[in-house]
Protein backbone atom coordinates (compact mmCIF):
# COMPACT_ATOMS: atom_id res chain seq x y z
CA UNK A 1 0.00 0.00 0.00
CA UNK A 2 2.81 2.27 0.42
CA UNK A 3 4.60 1.18 -2.67
CA UNK A 4 5.77 4.25 -4.54
CA UNK A 5 3.73 5.36 -7.54
CA UNK A 6 3.52 8.46 -10.09
CA UNK A 7 1.27 11.03 -10.60
CA UNK A 8 -0.68 9.99 -13.93
CA UNK A 9 1.58 10.36 -16.87
CA UNK A 10 4.58 10.95 -14.28
CA UNK A 11 4.51 14.78 -14.22
CA UNK A 12 3.08 16.63 -11.10
CA UNK A 13 0.23 18.68 -11.95
CA UNK A 14 1.45 21.88 -11.63
CA UNK A 15 4.58 21.02 -14.21
CA UNK A 16 1.47 20.23 -16.56
CA UNK A 17 -0.53 23.41 -15.98
CA UNK A 18 2.96 25.02 -17.34
CA UNK A 19 3.19 23.30 -19.95
CA UNK A 20 -0.15 23.04 -20.92
CA UNK A 21 -0.12 27.26 -20.79
CA UNK A 22 3.04 27.03 -22.89
CA UNK A 23 1.00 24.55 -25.87
CA UNK A 24 -2.03 26.79 -25.97
CA UNK A 25 0.54 30.30 -26.27
CA UNK A 26 2.44 27.96 -29.06
CA UNK A 27 -0.58 26.76 -30.99
CA UNK A 28 -1.52 30.61 -30.97
CA UNK A 29 1.32 31.58 -32.54
CA UNK A 30 2.21 29.28 -35.11
CA UNK A 31 6.26 28.78 -35.08
CA UNK A 32 7.21 30.82 -32.32
CA UNK A 33 9.18 29.26 -29.94
CA UNK A 34 7.78 29.15 -26.29
CA UNK A 35 9.71 29.23 -23.53
CA UNK A 36 8.94 26.79 -20.93
CA UNK A 37 10.18 25.56 -17.62
CA UNK A 38 11.66 22.29 -18.87
CA UNK A 39 11.80 19.36 -16.17
CA UNK A 40 14.73 16.63 -15.69
CA UNK A 41 12.84 13.52 -16.76
CA UNK A 42 14.24 10.03 -16.24
CA UNK A 43 16.47 10.08 -19.31
CA UNK A 44 18.55 11.39 -20.87
CA UNK A 45 18.64 15.04 -22.96
CA UNK A 46 18.54 13.66 -26.36
CA UNK A 47 16.39 11.07 -25.86
CA UNK A 48 13.27 12.97 -26.35
CA UNK A 49 12.70 14.92 -22.76
CA UNK A 50 10.60 17.56 -24.84
CA UNK A 51 8.63 15.13 -26.75
CA UNK A 52 7.63 13.29 -23.45
CA UNK A 53 7.28 16.46 -21.59
CA UNK A 54 4.50 17.53 -24.12
CA UNK A 55 2.89 14.44 -24.36
CA UNK A 56 2.85 13.71 -20.78
CA UNK A 57 0.93 17.02 -20.11
CA UNK A 58 -1.51 16.17 -23.36
CA UNK A 59 -2.25 12.35 -22.58
CA UNK A 60 -4.99 11.33 -21.34
CA UNK A 61 -6.33 7.59 -20.57
CA UNK A 62 -8.36 7.19 -23.94
CA UNK A 63 -5.63 8.13 -25.82
CA UNK A 64 -3.98 5.48 -27.99
CA UNK A 65 -0.13 6.63 -28.22
CA UNK A 66 2.16 5.83 -31.15
CA UNK A 67 6.04 6.45 -30.56
CA UNK A 68 8.29 6.18 -33.79
CA UNK A 69 12.12 6.82 -33.40
CA UNK A 70 13.76 7.39 -37.48
CA UNK A 71 10.22 6.09 -38.41
CA UNK A 72 10.40 2.48 -36.86
CA UNK A 73 8.20 1.25 -34.04
CA UNK A 74 10.79 -0.90 -32.59
CA UNK A 75 14.10 0.96 -31.63
CA UNK A 76 15.08 1.32 -28.23
CA UNK A 77 13.97 4.68 -28.19
CA UNK A 78 10.52 4.28 -29.24
CA UNK A 79 10.39 0.94 -27.09
CA UNK A 80 11.22 2.93 -23.85
CA UNK A 81 9.35 5.77 -24.29
CA UNK A 82 6.01 3.36 -25.14
CA UNK A 83 6.59 1.53 -21.83
CA UNK A 84 6.94 4.55 -20.34
CA UNK A 85 3.61 5.81 -20.45
CA UNK A 86 2.20 2.19 -20.69
CA UNK A 87 3.77 2.15 -17.31
CA UNK A 88 3.19 5.93 -15.72
CA UNK A 89 -0.52 6.37 -17.69
CA UNK A 90 -1.43 3.20 -18.65
CA UNK A 91 -2.18 4.09 -21.87
CA UNK A 92 -3.52 1.82 -24.68
CA UNK A 93 -0.25 1.46 -27.06
CA UNK A 94 0.01 0.75 -31.32
CA UNK A 95 1.84 1.19 -34.07
CA UNK A 96 -0.35 1.81 -35.92
CA UNK A 97 -0.33 5.21 -37.71
CA UNK A 98 -3.85 5.44 -38.57
CA UNK A 99 -5.25 4.01 -35.15
CA UNK A 100 -3.29 6.79 -33.18
CA UNK A 101 -4.52 9.46 -31.69
CA UNK A 102 -1.25 11.29 -29.97
CA UNK A 103 2.12 9.76 -31.96
CA UNK A 104 5.81 11.30 -30.74
CA UNK A 105 8.10 10.79 -33.30
CA UNK A 106 12.19 11.11 -33.26
CA UNK A 107 12.79 12.39 -36.89
CA UNK A 108 9.97 10.97 -39.18
CA UNK A 109 6.68 12.46 -40.31
CA UNK A 110 4.60 8.96 -40.99
CA UNK A 111 3.98 8.00 -44.47
CA UNK A 112 0.39 7.44 -44.12
CA UNK A 113 -1.47 10.46 -44.13
CA UNK A 114 -2.81 11.98 -40.56
CA UNK A 115 -6.21 12.57 -40.03
CA UNK A 116 -8.26 15.22 -37.75
CA UNK A 117 -7.87 14.81 -34.29
CA UNK A 118 -4.16 13.55 -33.97
CA UNK A 119 -1.39 15.42 -32.38
CA UNK A 120 2.02 14.44 -33.72
CA UNK A 121 4.43 15.08 -31.31
CA UNK A 122 8.08 15.79 -32.03
CA UNK A 123 11.42 15.32 -30.31
CA UNK A 124 13.18 17.99 -30.73
CA UNK A 125 17.27 18.86 -30.24
CA UNK A 126 17.67 22.63 -31.13
CA UNK A 127 14.84 24.41 -31.73
CA UNK A 128 16.66 27.82 -32.98
CA UNK A 129 16.98 27.48 -36.73
CA UNK A 130 19.56 30.04 -36.73
CA UNK A 131 21.37 29.09 -34.01
CA UNK A 132 24.28 27.53 -36.20
CA UNK A 133 24.14 30.78 -38.05
CA UNK A 134 24.44 33.50 -34.75
CA UNK A 135 24.41 31.74 -31.69
CA UNK A 136 23.51 34.50 -29.35
CA UNK A 137 19.70 34.10 -28.23
CA UNK A 138 19.06 37.85 -27.63
CA UNK A 139 19.82 38.19 -31.31
CA UNK A 140 17.92 35.41 -32.68
CA UNK A 141 15.40 36.62 -30.74
CA UNK A 142 15.71 40.04 -32.01
CA UNK A 143 15.90 38.70 -36.09
CA UNK A 144 12.65 36.31 -35.17
CA UNK A 145 10.82 39.66 -33.73
CA UNK A 146 12.11 41.60 -37.15
CA UNK A 147 10.85 38.84 -39.46
CA UNK A 148 14.75 39.36 -40.47
CA UNK A 149 15.79 35.78 -41.85
CA UNK A 150 17.87 36.82 -44.70
CA UNK A 151 20.77 35.46 -43.10
CA UNK A 152 19.01 31.86 -43.42
CA UNK A 153 18.48 32.60 -47.25
CA UNK A 154 22.21 33.37 -47.72
CA UNK A 155 23.41 30.48 -45.74
CA UNK A 156 20.77 28.15 -48.23
CA UNK A 157 22.55 30.75 -51.55
CA UNK A 158 26.14 29.50 -50.03
CA UNK A 159 24.79 25.79 -50.46
CA UNK A 160 24.08 27.07 -53.70
CA UNK A 161 27.57 28.31 -55.00
CA UNK A 162 29.41 25.80 -53.19
CA UNK A 163 27.60 22.66 -54.26
CA UNK A 164 25.19 23.70 -57.52
CA UNK A 165 22.70 23.25 -55.05
CA UNK A 166 20.79 22.94 -51.71
CA UNK A 167 22.47 20.34 -50.02
CA UNK A 168 20.54 20.91 -46.38
CA UNK A 169 19.01 17.31 -46.25
CA UNK A 170 17.56 17.42 -43.50
CA UNK A 171 16.11 19.82 -40.72
CA UNK A 172 15.36 22.58 -43.24
CA UNK A 173 14.16 25.28 -42.85
CA UNK A 174 10.38 26.22 -42.89
CA UNK A 175 8.17 29.54 -42.90
CA UNK A 176 5.20 29.09 -41.01
CA UNK A 177 2.07 30.73 -41.87
CA UNK A 178 3.94 33.13 -43.68
CA UNK A 179 5.70 34.53 -40.50
CA UNK A 180 7.81 32.86 -38.09
CA UNK A 181 11.43 30.42 -39.86
CA UNK A 182 10.95 27.63 -37.73
CA UNK A 183 13.33 24.01 -37.40
CA UNK A 184 10.82 21.11 -38.36
CA UNK A 185 13.67 19.06 -36.35
CA UNK A 186 16.07 16.60 -37.96
CA UNK A 187 13.47 15.06 -39.96
CA UNK A 188 14.28 14.43 -43.88
CA UNK A 189 13.39 17.35 -45.84
CA UNK A 190 11.56 14.78 -47.56
CA UNK A 191 8.91 14.91 -45.16
CA UNK A 192 8.26 18.90 -44.89
CA UNK A 193 5.39 18.74 -47.70
CA UNK A 194 4.01 16.78 -45.54
CA UNK A 195 3.78 19.58 -43.36
CA UNK A 196 1.68 21.51 -44.78
CA UNK A 197 -1.98 21.99 -44.64
CA UNK A 198 -1.48 19.15 -42.28
CA UNK A 199 -4.80 18.20 -40.52
CA UNK A 200 -3.04 16.67 -37.64
CA UNK A 201 -2.02 19.20 -35.23
CA UNK A 202 1.51 19.12 -34.64
CA UNK A 203 3.23 20.13 -31.61
CA UNK A 204 7.38 20.44 -31.14
CA UNK A 205 9.03 19.66 -27.90
CA UNK A 206 12.83 20.87 -27.27
CA UNK A 207 13.81 19.89 -23.48
CA UNK A 208 17.17 20.64 -23.20
CA UNK A 209 16.86 24.09 -25.13
CA UNK A 210 13.40 24.64 -22.77
CA UNK A 211 11.24 25.53 -25.97
CA UNK A 212 8.08 24.45 -27.11
CA UNK A 213 6.77 25.36 -30.66
CA UNK A 214 3.83 24.04 -32.76
CA UNK A 215 1.94 24.04 -36.03
CA UNK A 216 -2.05 24.45 -35.82
CA UNK A 217 -4.12 21.89 -38.22
CA UNK A 218 -4.38 23.27 -41.94
CA UNK A 219 -1.30 26.08 -41.56
CA UNK A 220 0.87 26.32 -44.74
CA UNK A 221 4.11 25.77 -43.75
CA UNK A 222 6.86 26.39 -46.89
CA UNK A 223 10.12 25.20 -47.14
CA UNK A 224 12.84 28.20 -48.03
CA UNK A 225 14.05 27.79 -51.92
CA UNK A 226 14.99 30.24 -54.44
CA UNK A 227 13.06 31.06 -57.63
CA UNK A 228 15.68 29.41 -59.92
CA UNK A 229 16.36 26.81 -57.09
CA UNK A 230 13.23 25.48 -55.79
CA UNK A 231 12.75 23.26 -52.85
CA UNK A 232 12.99 19.51 -53.91
CA UNK A 233 12.52 16.78 -51.42
CA UNK A 234 15.09 13.75 -51.32
CA UNK A 235 14.46 10.32 -51.59
CA UNK A 236 16.99 7.48 -52.95
CA UNK A 237 16.41 6.24 -56.99
CA UNK A 238 14.53 2.61 -55.99
CA UNK A 239 12.38 0.85 -54.84
CA UNK A 240 11.84 -0.55 -51.03
CA UNK A 241 13.12 -4.22 -51.49
CA UNK A 242 10.78 -5.34 -49.26
CA UNK A 243 7.42 -4.12 -50.06
CA UNK A 244 8.08 -2.21 -53.39
CA UNK A 245 6.66 1.37 -52.57
CA UNK A 246 8.23 4.05 -54.85
CA UNK A 247 7.08 6.98 -52.87
CA UNK A 248 8.34 6.67 -49.37
CA UNK A 249 10.87 7.74 -47.46
CA UNK A 250 13.96 5.25 -47.70
CA UNK A 251 17.10 3.89 -45.13
CA UNK A 252 20.05 2.58 -47.04
CA UNK A 253 21.23 -0.90 -45.27
CA UNK A 254 24.15 -2.63 -45.82
CA UNK A 255 23.78 -6.10 -45.99
CA UNK A 256 27.84 -7.14 -46.59
CA UNK A 257 31.28 -6.39 -47.00
CA UNK A 258 31.15 -6.62 -50.74
CA UNK A 259 29.22 -3.42 -51.49
CA UNK A 260 25.49 -5.36 -51.19
CA UNK A 261 23.35 -2.82 -50.22
CA UNK A 262 19.06 -2.72 -49.62
CA UNK A 263 16.69 0.02 -49.64
CA UNK A 264 13.64 -0.45 -47.47
CA UNK A 265 11.18 2.06 -46.03
CA UNK A 266 11.98 3.99 -42.87
CA UNK A 267 8.57 4.06 -41.95
CA UNK A 268 8.35 0.61 -40.58
CA UNK A 269 4.33 0.43 -39.72
CA UNK A 270 4.12 1.59 -43.88
CA UNK A 271 6.12 -0.72 -44.62
CA UNK A 272 4.25 -3.61 -43.06
CA UNK A 273 1.22 -2.47 -44.22
CA UNK A 274 1.78 -2.57 -47.59
CA UNK A 275 3.44 -6.49 -47.09
CA UNK A 276 -0.06 -7.24 -45.77
CA UNK A 277 -2.01 -5.76 -48.55
CA UNK A 278 0.31 -8.03 -50.47
CA UNK A 279 3.19 -5.56 -51.92
CA UNK A 280 6.35 -7.38 -52.62
CA UNK A 281 9.61 -6.04 -53.21
CA UNK A 282 12.94 -7.13 -54.75
CA UNK A 283 13.91 -9.08 -51.17
CA UNK A 284 10.22 -10.33 -50.46
CA UNK A 285 11.01 -11.22 -47.03
CA UNK A 286 13.92 -9.91 -44.05
CA UNK A 287 16.90 -11.57 -44.68
CA UNK A 288 16.58 -13.50 -41.44
CA UNK A 289 13.76 -15.01 -42.76
CA UNK A 290 14.87 -16.22 -45.97
CA UNK A 291 17.31 -18.49 -44.34
CA UNK A 292 14.27 -20.64 -42.92
CA UNK A 293 13.31 -22.59 -45.94
CA UNK A 294 16.53 -23.54 -47.34
CA UNK B 1 -19.75 36.31 4.28
CA UNK B 2 -19.19 33.16 2.72
CA UNK B 3 -16.48 30.65 4.75
CA UNK B 4 -14.12 27.76 2.57
CA UNK B 5 -15.85 25.43 3.91
CA UNK B 6 -19.41 26.44 1.72
CA UNK B 7 -17.13 27.40 -1.43
CA UNK B 8 -18.68 25.48 -4.30
CA UNK B 9 -15.87 22.29 -4.96
CA UNK B 10 -12.96 22.52 -7.73
CA UNK B 11 -13.08 19.56 -9.88
CA UNK B 12 -14.09 15.89 -9.03
CA UNK B 13 -10.75 14.21 -9.80
CA UNK B 14 -8.25 17.01 -10.28
CA UNK B 15 -5.76 15.18 -12.61
CA UNK B 16 -8.18 13.46 -14.94
CA UNK B 17 -10.62 16.36 -14.90
CA UNK B 18 -7.52 18.88 -16.01
CA UNK B 19 -6.52 16.52 -18.37
CA UNK B 20 -10.01 16.46 -20.63
CA UNK B 21 -10.48 20.42 -20.16
CA UNK B 22 -6.99 20.54 -21.33
CA UNK B 23 -7.81 18.87 -24.61
CA UNK B 24 -11.28 20.72 -24.66
CA UNK B 25 -9.10 24.19 -24.71
CA UNK B 26 -6.28 22.57 -26.97
CA UNK B 27 -8.99 21.60 -29.77
CA UNK B 28 -10.39 24.63 -29.31
CA UNK B 29 -7.41 26.73 -29.99
CA UNK B 30 -6.32 24.23 -32.87
CA UNK B 31 -9.22 24.18 -34.82
CA UNK B 32 -10.58 28.13 -34.17
CA UNK B 33 -14.43 28.24 -34.42
CA UNK B 34 -15.59 24.82 -33.72
CA UNK B 35 -17.41 24.37 -30.50
CA UNK B 36 -15.87 22.49 -27.59
CA UNK B 37 -17.21 21.01 -24.94
CA UNK B 38 -15.90 21.05 -21.22
CA UNK B 39 -17.01 17.66 -20.03
CA UNK B 40 -15.29 17.20 -16.90
CA UNK B 41 -17.46 17.49 -13.51
CA UNK B 42 -16.28 20.84 -11.27
CA UNK B 43 -18.20 23.27 -9.25
CA UNK B 44 -18.52 26.96 -10.08
CA UNK B 45 -19.15 29.97 -7.92
CA UNK B 46 -22.20 32.27 -8.11
CA UNK B 47 -21.24 34.44 -11.64
CA UNK B 48 -18.48 32.20 -13.21
CA UNK B 49 -20.03 29.63 -15.51
CA UNK B 50 -19.02 25.92 -16.03
CA UNK B 51 -16.71 26.46 -19.10
CA UNK B 52 -15.06 29.36 -17.19
CA UNK B 53 -14.00 27.66 -13.59
CA UNK B 54 -12.73 24.46 -15.02
CA UNK B 55 -10.24 26.59 -17.40
CA UNK B 56 -9.61 28.38 -14.22
CA UNK B 57 -9.01 25.08 -12.05
CA UNK B 58 -6.88 23.56 -15.04
CA UNK B 59 -4.85 26.60 -15.73
CA UNK B 60 -3.92 28.69 -12.71
CA UNK B 61 -1.82 28.65 -9.84
CA UNK B 62 0.65 30.90 -8.79
CA UNK B 63 2.52 31.46 -11.54
CA UNK B 64 -0.45 33.19 -13.78
CA UNK B 65 -1.52 36.41 -12.22
CA UNK B 66 -5.54 36.99 -13.24
CA UNK B 67 -7.32 39.89 -13.63
CA UNK B 68 -11.34 39.97 -12.73
CA UNK B 69 -14.17 41.95 -14.34
CA UNK B 70 -16.28 44.14 -12.36
CA UNK B 71 -18.97 41.08 -12.45
CA UNK B 72 -16.57 38.42 -11.49
CA UNK B 73 -14.82 39.45 -8.62
CA UNK B 74 -17.74 41.18 -6.95
CA UNK B 75 -19.19 37.87 -5.77
CA UNK B 76 -17.48 34.62 -4.44
CA UNK B 77 -15.78 33.87 -7.10
CA UNK B 78 -12.80 35.75 -6.17
CA UNK B 79 -12.58 33.99 -2.93
CA UNK B 80 -13.02 30.80 -4.75
CA UNK B 81 -10.19 31.25 -7.43
CA UNK B 82 -8.01 32.23 -4.69
CA UNK B 83 -8.67 28.66 -2.78
CA UNK B 84 -8.95 26.32 -5.31
CA UNK B 85 -5.74 27.98 -7.87
CA UNK B 86 -3.62 30.11 -5.66
CA UNK B 87 -3.16 32.62 -8.57
CA UNK B 88 -2.70 35.98 -7.49
CA UNK B 89 -5.60 38.42 -8.33
CA UNK B 90 -4.43 41.55 -9.92
CA UNK B 91 -5.86 45.12 -10.52
CA UNK B 92 -3.50 45.75 -13.47
CA UNK B 93 -5.17 44.16 -16.48
CA UNK B 94 -1.71 44.84 -18.30
CA UNK B 95 0.08 42.42 -15.94
CA UNK B 96 -2.47 39.82 -16.24
CA UNK B 97 -1.82 36.08 -17.73
CA UNK B 98 -5.34 35.71 -17.67
CA UNK B 99 -8.49 38.36 -17.52
CA UNK B 100 -12.05 36.95 -16.81
CA UNK B 101 -14.80 38.09 -18.28
CA UNK B 102 -18.19 38.12 -16.90
CA UNK B 103 -20.09 41.06 -18.11
CA UNK B 104 -18.68 41.70 -21.90
CA UNK B 105 -20.79 44.47 -22.43
CA UNK B 106 -18.13 46.79 -20.53
CA UNK B 107 -15.28 44.99 -21.38
CA UNK B 108 -12.42 47.02 -21.53
CA UNK B 109 -10.42 49.02 -24.57
CA UNK B 110 -7.68 45.42 -25.77
CA UNK B 111 -4.82 47.86 -25.35
CA UNK B 112 -5.53 48.25 -21.25
CA UNK B 113 -4.46 44.28 -21.89
CA UNK B 114 -0.52 42.82 -22.09
CA UNK B 115 -0.21 42.14 -26.05
CA UNK B 116 2.86 40.63 -25.22
CA UNK B 117 6.34 42.32 -26.88
CA UNK B 118 7.66 41.27 -30.17
CA UNK B 119 10.74 39.67 -28.91
CA UNK B 120 7.77 37.43 -26.54
CA UNK B 121 4.59 37.81 -27.85
CA UNK B 122 3.29 34.83 -25.51
CA UNK B 123 3.50 37.18 -22.72
CA UNK B 124 0.26 37.93 -23.63
CA UNK B 125 -3.11 38.46 -21.65
CA UNK B 126 -5.63 35.88 -22.45
CA UNK B 127 -9.19 36.70 -22.16
CA UNK B 128 -12.30 34.34 -20.68
CA UNK B 129 -14.84 35.95 -22.30
CA UNK B 130 -18.70 34.62 -21.02
CA UNK B 131 -21.22 35.09 -24.08
CA UNK B 132 -24.92 34.51 -24.10
CA UNK B 133 -24.75 31.66 -26.62
CA UNK B 134 -22.55 30.23 -29.09
CA UNK B 135 -25.00 27.91 -30.83
CA UNK B 136 -27.36 30.68 -31.80
CA UNK B 137 -27.20 34.83 -33.24
CA UNK B 138 -24.65 36.42 -35.53
CA UNK B 139 -23.44 34.05 -37.93
CA UNK B 140 -19.36 34.82 -38.14
CA UNK B 141 -17.27 33.27 -41.07
CA UNK B 142 -13.81 32.92 -39.82
CA UNK B 143 -10.63 32.00 -41.74
CA UNK B 144 -6.74 31.72 -40.52
CA UNK B 145 -4.46 28.50 -39.17
CA UNK B 146 -6.91 25.85 -38.38
CA UNK B 147 -9.18 26.19 -40.38
CA UNK B 148 -10.10 24.62 -43.41
CA UNK B 149 -10.98 27.05 -46.05
CA UNK B 150 -13.39 28.66 -43.72
CA UNK B 151 -15.84 27.86 -41.14
CA UNK B 152 -19.22 29.81 -39.35
CA UNK B 153 -19.28 30.44 -35.70
CA UNK B 154 -23.33 31.21 -34.62
CA UNK B 155 -22.77 32.83 -31.91
CA UNK B 156 -24.48 35.58 -29.68
CA UNK B 157 -21.56 37.88 -28.38
CA UNK B 158 -21.00 40.83 -26.09
CA UNK B 159 -19.60 43.15 -27.16
CA UNK B 160 -21.26 43.48 -30.49
CA UNK B 161 -17.75 44.85 -32.13
CA UNK B 162 -15.71 42.47 -30.72
CA UNK B 163 -14.36 40.99 -33.78
CA UNK B 164 -13.95 44.94 -35.02
CA UNK B 165 -11.70 45.41 -31.68
CA UNK B 166 -9.74 41.53 -32.43
CA UNK B 167 -8.50 43.17 -35.91
CA UNK B 168 -5.66 45.14 -34.18
CA UNK B 169 -4.67 40.89 -34.07
CA UNK B 170 -3.59 41.34 -37.62
CA UNK B 171 -1.88 44.89 -37.45
CA UNK B 172 0.20 44.05 -34.18
CA UNK B 173 0.93 40.23 -35.00
CA UNK B 174 2.94 38.10 -33.57
CA UNK B 175 2.10 40.32 -30.87
CA UNK B 176 -1.94 39.97 -29.76
CA UNK B 177 -5.05 38.97 -27.64
CA UNK B 178 -6.27 35.39 -27.95
CA UNK B 179 -9.71 34.68 -26.80
CA UNK B 180 -11.69 32.43 -25.33
CA UNK B 181 -16.02 32.61 -25.19
CA UNK B 182 -17.53 30.22 -22.72
CA UNK B 183 -21.14 30.08 -22.66
CA UNK B 184 -22.64 27.18 -20.01
CA UNK B 185 -19.98 23.88 -20.41
CA UNK B 186 -19.27 25.13 -24.50
CA UNK B 187 -16.32 26.83 -25.54
CA UNK B 188 -14.54 28.05 -28.73
CA UNK B 189 -11.23 29.87 -29.27
CA UNK B 190 -10.50 32.99 -30.95
CA UNK B 191 -6.72 33.11 -31.27
CA UNK B 192 -4.60 36.07 -32.47
CA UNK B 193 -4.35 34.50 -35.91
CA UNK B 194 -8.13 33.79 -36.40
CA UNK B 195 -9.57 36.44 -39.12
CA UNK B 196 -13.00 37.47 -39.91
CA UNK B 197 -13.79 36.82 -43.80
CA UNK B 198 -14.99 40.39 -44.78
CA UNK B 199 -18.32 41.21 -46.14
CA UNK B 200 -20.32 38.30 -45.64
CA UNK B 201 -21.87 38.50 -41.94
Amino acid sequence: MNAPSYNFAYLDEQTKRMIRRAILKAIAIPGYQVPFASREMPMPYGWGTGGVQVTAAILGPDDILKVIDQGSDDTTNAISIRKFFGKTAGVATTTLTMEATVIQTRHRIPEAPLHEGQVLVYQVPIPEPLRFLEPRETETRRMHALAEYGLMHVKLYEDIARFGHIATSYAYPVKVNARYVMDPSPTPKFDNPKMDNCAALQLFGAGREKRIYAIPPYTTVVSLDFEDHPFKPYRFDAPCALCGAENSYLDEIVTDDKGGRMFVCSDTDYCEQRQAEGHRGRESAAPHKERAHV
Amino acid sequence: MTTVAELPPGFSDKVLSAQSTFRSVMDALARPGTVQRIAASAGAPEGMMHGTAAIALMLFDHDTPIWLDGAISTSDAAKWLKFHTGAPIIDHPAMAGFALIGDPKNLPALDRFALGSSEYPDRSTTLILQVDSLSRGTAYELHGPGIDGSTLLTASIEPHDLFDRLAVNATLFPRGIDVVLVDGSSIVAIPRTTRLVHGKN
